[in-house]
C-alpha cells in the first residue's frame, strides 16, 4: 500500500462539500426537533429563530400519553418488521436462484418483475383497494404486509441477487468438494457472506415500510389498525394543526429507523468477502 | 484407492460441443496432467471427474462404480481450486477442518489432523488467521491442506499455481510433487504449463477444441508426438516447422536445399519438417548446411538462444546449451540433427519417428 500524498485544499474541498451535504440533509430533522421542544405559545412568535428561548417536553408527553400514537407506532413496527423479514427471507430465495440457476422462463419472470417497477403507485391504488375489501381485509394490518411485500420484493430480489452474485461460486464448489450438500453451503458458506446484503434488503424494506402513506391511507381507516404515517395526519384537524404534537411524533418516528440501522450497520460493512479467492 | 475410467465422455452445452469422446484409464495413484491452450476442455473435464458438471455421454467410473449421477460430495474426490477458494469467514484452522467438520468426524481427530497438515505445510503460526491475511503462496498452501486433511481417494488441481508468481510457482510444484510421493493418491492436475506438465505428470494427456491429442509420458510426447499440435505444444522453446516437399528417403526444404532422411520409408508423405531448437547445430556456413543470420541473441548463461533468419525458408530458432559468442546480424551456418527430425503429413499428423541407430 503506498501513501498517496493530497492536496491540502482538495481534502478542505472535500470536507466543505461535505459540510454542505450533511448540513441541507440534516437540517429538516433539526428543525422537526427544534419544533418538538419548543412550548406552543412561541412556535409562531419564535418562528424562525435557530433555538427557541424556553424548551419543554410537553409536546413528547402529552403525545405518548394522551394520543394514540403509542398504538400507531406499535402498528408500524408490526407492520414493517413483518414486511422487511417476509420480504428479505422471499427475495434472499428468489436472488439466490437468479444467481445460481438457469431455468426455464428465468428471463420472462425477471421482465415481469421489472414491469411490475414501471407503473406510478397511483394507477394501481383503486384495483388494491378492490381486491383488498373484496378479501374482507380492510383495516387489516396483514393486508398492509401482504402489499408491501408484493411491491417491494422485485427490487429487494434484484439487490440480494447482486449480493449473491458477489460471491464466487467456487466457494460453494469447494464446500460441495468437502462434503456438504447444496443447502449445506448455502448455510455454512453463502449466507455468512450475504449478511451484509440481508443487512442492507432489510433496512431498505423496513424504511419503505415505515414510511409508507399511500396504501395506508386508502386501506386504513379503523382508528386501532393505523400506522404511524397515518396517525400522523390526525394531528392535522379541520381547524388548525398541531405542530408542537406533530413533530414531536415526527422525531419519535425517527428512533425505531436509527436504532434498526444501528442495530444492521455492522453486516453492512463492506469486505467481508475479501480474501476468499485471489485478491 | 482410486482407479479410473473415462469412457466416450462428451460434454455438451446446448449444441455446443466442448468435450468429444474422451477415453481415459487412470491407474489408482497415478499423477495425469491435462495439458492443453485454454478453452481446449481441459477444466470442463476436470469439473466433470469432481461432479460439478454433468455428463452429457458417456461413463465415468471410479474403481469400477459409475459415478455420473453421483454427487461431488459422495465421490470421496478433493479438488483445489485456482482461485484457492477459502471459506474467508473461518479461520485457516477451521478453513482445513471444514470437511471434517461437514462429515462430524470427532473433534479430536479433527485438531490432531489439522494440526499434522498445518505442521507439513508450514502454517502452524497461522492456523487462527482469517484468509484475507494471508499471502497468497500461504492461501494456497491452505487450499492444499484443505484437501489433504480428509484422506481423499484423489485429488483435483484445477491450474493451482497459476495465481502465484514465478519463484513460489516452482516451490510449489515441488511441493506438490512431494504430497504425491508421500501420499501415492491419484491425481489428476489441469494447467496450461508445460513445464509443470512435464515435471509433475507421469502420464500427460494433451488436449485441443475438445479432442484428446496424445496420452503419454512426459518423454513419450517429447520425443514421439503424434502431431504437429502436440509438437509445437510441448517443449520449450517452440518446435521449429517449416514447410518441405517430400522425396525418397529425404525431402526439399524451401530453398532448394535436399535433406536426407536415410532410412526413413514415409518421407514422401511429409509436408512439413518439425526440429527442436536444441537439435540444431551451429556450424560455420558452407554447402550441405542452412544459412542464417542471427537476428536477436539471448545469452542466459547457462543457455543461448538465437532466434534466425534462414534464407529463403523463414524464421527458426536455435538453442545452444553454454555462452556461443554470436551477435546479432552473424552469419551462420546450420545442421539439422537429422536423427531427431519430425515429419508431419498434410494435416498434421506425425509420420513415423526415425529409426533409431543402437546407441
Amino acid at each position: 500500500m503506498s501513501v498517496t500524498r493530497t492536496n491540502p485544499a482538495l481534502t478542505l474541498g472535500k470536507y466543505v462539500a461535505l459540510l454542505a451535504y450533511l448540513l441541507f440533509a440534516l437540517f429538516p430533522l433539526y428543525w422537526l426537533v427544534k419544533i418538538a421542544i419548543t412550548p406552543d405559545r412561541l412556535i409562531f412568535t419564535e418562528g424562525t429563530d435557530l433555538w427557541p428561548s424556553t424548551t419543554t417536553l410537553d409536546n413528547f408527553r402529552t403525545v405518548i400519553f394522551q394520543t394514540d400514537f403509542m398504538a400507531f407506532f406499535g402498528n408500524s413496527l408490526y407492520v414493517s418488521l413483518g414486511t422487511a423479514a417476509v420480504t428479505t427471507i422471499l427475495a434472499a430465495g428468489a436472488g439466490y436462484a437468479f444467481s445460481r440457476f438457469d431455468f426455464g422462463g428465468k428471463k420472462i419472470i425477471v421482465a415481469v418483475m421489472l414491469i411490475t417497477q414501471m407503473f406510478p403507485l397511483l394507477m394501481i391504488i383503486a384495483p388494491i383497494y378492490k381486491i383488498v375489501a373484496s378479501l374482507g381485509m380492510l383495516n387489516s394490518l396483514t393486508s398492509l404486509i401482504v402489499v408491501y411485500t408484493a411491491f417491494n420484493i422485485p427490487f429487494a430480489t434484484f439487490l440480494m441477487q447482486s449480493f449473491f452474485d458477489a460471491i464466487p461460486k467456487d466457494l460453494e464448489e469447494a464446500a460441495m468438494m468437502d462434503g456438504c450438500t447444496r443447502f449445506q453451503a448455502l448455510r455454512k458458506v453463502i449466507l455468512p457472506l450475504t449478511l451484509p446484503g440481508l443487512g442492507a434488503t432489510l433496512g431498505f424494506v423496513f424504511t419503505a415500510a415505515w414510511s409508507e402513506l399511500l396504501f395506508a391511507l386508502m386501506l386504513i381507516s379503523d382508528n386501532e389498525s393505523m400506522t404511524f404515517p397515518v396517525g400522523l395526519l390526525t394531528f392535522v384537524s379541520r381547524f388548525s394543526v398541531d405542530w408542537g404534537q406533530m413533530m414531536a411524533a415526527g422525531s419519535l418516528a425517527l428512533i425505531p429507523s436509527c436504532l434498526f440501522f444501528i442495530f444492521i450497520q455492522r453486516y453492512l460493512v463492506q469486505g467481508l468477502t475479501s480474501g476468499a479467492v485471489k485478491g | 484407492m482410486a482407479r479410473m475410467e473415462l469412457k466416450d465422455l462428451v460434454k455438451r452445452y446446448g449444441a455446443v460441443e466442448v468435450l468429444r469422446d474422451i477415453n481415459l484409464d487412470i491407474a489408482d495413484g497415478e499423477f495425469i496432467v491435462l495439458v492443453g491452450p485454454s478453452g481446449c476442455g481441459k477444466s470442463t473435464l476436470l469439473r466433470m471427474i469432481a461432479g460439478l458438471e454433468p455428463i452429457t455421454e458417456g461413463d465415468f467410473l471410479i474403481d469400477g462404480a459409475r459415478m455420473n449421477d453421483v454427487s461431488p460430495r459422495d465421490r470421496d474426490i478433493a479438488m483445489v481450486f485456482q482461485s484457492y477458494a477459502l471459506y474467508p469467514h473461518m479461520d485457516v484452522a477451521r478453513n482445513m477442518g471444514f470437511s471434517m467438520e461437514i462429515r462430524r468426524d470427532p473433534v479430536d481427530e479433527k485438531k490432531t489432523r489439522v494440526a499434522q497438515a498445518a505442521e507439513t505445510l508450514g502454517l502452524t503460526a497461522l492456523t487462527d488467521r482469517l484468509p484475507k491475511a494471508l499471502s497468497g503462496g500461504q492461501r494456497q498452501r491452505v487450499a492444499m491442506g484443505r484437501a489433504i486433511i480428509r484422506d481423499p481417494r484423489a485429488f483435483l488441481f484445477d491450474e493451482p499455481l497459476s495465481n502465484l508468481d514465478a519463484a513460489l510457482r516452482v516451490e510449489m510444484r515441488l511441493e506438490i510433487a512431494r504430497l504425491h510421493q508421500r501420499l501415492g493418491a491419484t491425481m489428476i492436475y489441469v494447467t496450461h504449463d508445460q513445464v509443470e506438465a512435464l515435471t509433475l505428470a507421469d502420464r500427460i494427456v494433451v488436449l485441443n477444441g475438445g479432442d484428446i491429442q496424445q496420452v503419454g509420458s512426459p518423454l513419450d510426447l517429447y520425443e514421439r508426438p503424434a502431431n504437429k499440435f502436440v509438437a509445437q505444444f510441448i517443449g520449450s522453446p517452440t518446435m521449429n516447422v517449416i514447410p518441405v516437399t517430400g522425396g525418397v528417403e529425404g525431402v526439399t526444404l524451401a530453398n532448394g536445399q535436399w535433406l536426407g532422411l536415410p532410412m526413413r520409408e514415409n518421407t514422401p508423405f511429409a509436408t512439413e519438417l518439425g526440429i527442436r531448437p536444441e537439435h540444431l547445430d551451429v556450424v560455420d556456413p558452407g554447402p550441405n548446411v542452412l544459412t542464417a543470420t542471427a537476428d536477436v541473441v539471448e545469452h542466459l548463461g547457462s543457455d543461448t538462444n538465437i532466434y534466425v533468419n534462414v534464407d529463403k525458408v523463414g524464421p527458426m530458432m536455435v538453442r545452444k546449451h553454454g555462452n556461443i559468442p554470436i551477435a546479432t546480424g552473424d552469419k551462420l551456418g546450420l545442421r539439422v540433427m537429422t536423427e531427431n527430425a519430425h515429419l508431419f503429413a498434410k494435416g498434421g499428423a506425425a509420420l513415423p519417428a526415425p529409426v533409431r541407430q543402437a546407441a
